[in-house]
């Protein structure tokens, strides 16, 4: 495993870079636009609430590798020309985005009904009430089930490998290939992986722990 | 009375072995022309997964294309027009150790003539010139693999020596490497990369289904395809030659090769003959 790390370094550091650089842009975007669909969700309007849930189940129950082979074929032959990289991430982002608004709806409506019904009483508006009173409560119940999201998202980054995302799923594969050291290969991509997904995993821990105690 | 029958039992045990032993040399190492004459009869090792070369149809469950025709060919050749042409299924993996076991005479079914094979087989002249190629849109600026610019992306399949060449022959092109032919063309298709590369084979069947993509550039890497036939069978490996010469002489061989290649486009017949 040793031999594989020294003599392919810089190819699996920059499969690494890859990596993160998609994780950490599907992160941003799936919490985003996965609020967004969860606040869709619980909305008062009717439609709206059947638009967020419509699309929440499409998405979550369709395979990743479908959902980012749409990105990478169908979108550069009909509407935009998007490489690889661009189309794993956009495909991963919406992907994660699904689960994202259910954690988050979930937080959301364990937290008591009186608390809003209190906040809107005493004259907040539903924004002010959402955000001073039920997200600062909700957040902490989300936090555990969030960090299991986003430490999948990381693993699941490796779809960028069949659609020649130069991430490093992809660089271990031809290295695999080129060397017939599979076991050892993949050895050293997976605790490659380690290195992004461990210090994340201590990172929701510690937000865990601190937002509990305030 | 023991002693004196362990050396016959050892005896015999020899005997066995060497009977046995001698039985399957006899298969493998007869004569084959002989043995075809005599059953009239040549037993082919073809494909049956090749778009063009060998590739089974489904609707009438026969075996067609280029290898298959050569072999009919060959066989009505050396048997006379009476002589049957048997197929036996083989893929990359199995057709060297049935060719080896007998089971099958010869080997046609795109095989690459190389020195290392050459040491345990005998290979008659090259009927196909296979090499490695350029699948690209129709009017694209890339004519061969020359005009690879830095930045242009070429796909290829992972795992394959193709993907080797073509990083050799123009480093510095980008490479995209996906994990099969059907992907790799569908890449092409969504414009992905500017060019596909492996063997021209493979690339013309790409092209036949769908007339929107040309192979050009000639090839840059020579893979010429030979019918192989065991160690040691000289009258066999002469007869097959002499055989595709005639073939190429009375003008079956570029009347197959029409047959096969002439509907796709921007196929060049000097490339391959």
């Amino acid at each position: 495993m040793f031999t594989i790390l020294a003599n392919n370094w810089s190819t699996l550091l920059s499969g690494l870079g890859y990596t993160l650089m998609a994780s950490l842009i599907a992160l941003v975007g799936s919490l985003v636009i996965g609020t967004l669909f969860a606040l869709m969700e619980i909305s008062a309007h009717r439609w709206v609430a059947v638009i967020g849930r419509v699309y929440v189940e499409v998405v979550r129950n369709i395979p990743l590798l479908v959902i980012t082979m749409a990105f990478y074929v169908i979108v550069p032959t009909y509407f935009v020309q998007i490489d690889g990289f661009t189309a794993g991430t956009i495909g991963l982002t919406i992907y994660t985005s699904a689960f994202i608004a259910e954690t988050v709806r979930a937080g959301i409506e364990s937290v008591a009904v009186g608390q809003m019904e209190g906040a809107r009483s005493v004259g907040m508006t539903y924004t002010q009430a959402m955000v001073q009173i039920i997200f600062p409560q909700a957040i902490k119940i989300v936090i555990p089930p969030l960090g299991n999201q986003f430490i999948n998202l990381v693993k699941n980054s490796s779809i960028l490998a069949f659609v020649a995302g130069f991430d490093l799923m992809y660089q271990g594969k031809i290295i695999a290939n080129t060397t017939f050291n599979t076991f050892d290969t993949y050895l050293a991509v997976g605790l490659l992986y380690l290195i992004l997904t461990m210090p994340l995993s201590y990172f929701m821990r510690h937000l865990e722990k601190k937002w509990n105690v305030a | 009375m023991k002693k004196r029958l362990l050396p016959l039992m050892v005896a015999a045990l020899c005997g066995m072995l060497l009977l046995v032993a001698g039985c399957g040399k006899s298969i493998a190492d007869q004569d084959v022309l002989q043995h075809a004459k005599k059953t009239n009869t040549i037993v082919w090792g073809v494909k049956a997964d090749t778009r063009l070369f060998g590739l089974m149809n489904t609707k009438s469950g026969q075996i067609e294309g280029f290898d298959i025709d050569m072999a009919k060919a060959l066989t009505k050749e050396i048997l006379g027009p009476k002589g049957k042409a048997q197929l036996v299924q083989v893929t990359s993996d199995t057709r060297v150790p049935m060719l080896k076991g007998g089971n099958i005479d010869a080997i046609i079914a795109t095989m690459t003539i190389t020195p290392d094979r050459q040491k345990v087989l005998n290979f008659s002249q090259p009927y196909f010139n296979a090499g490695q190629s350029l699948l690209v849109k129709k009017g694209s600026r890339i004519h061969s693999v020359k005009d690879l610019k830095k930045g242009d992306k070429v796909i290829g399949v992972q795992g394959s020596t193709s993907v080797d060449n073509i990083q050799k022959a123009a480093p510095q092109a980008t490479v995209l490497q996906l994990s099969d032919y059907a992907q790799a063309f569908t890449a092409l298709k969504s414009g992905q990369g500017l060019a596909v590369t492996t063997d021209n084979g493979i690339l013309y069947g790409m092209s036949e289904q769908d007339h929107r993509f040309v192979v050009v550039g000639g090839t840059f890497t020579k893979e010429p395809y030979g019918i192989a036939i065991n160690k040691g069978q000289t009258a066999m490996t002469k007869r097959v030659d002499q055989a595709i010469n005639t073939l190429r002489r009375n003008g079956t061989y570029e009347k197959l090769i029409n047959k096969w290649f002439g509907s796709v486009p921007g196929f060049d017949i000097k490339e391959v003959e």
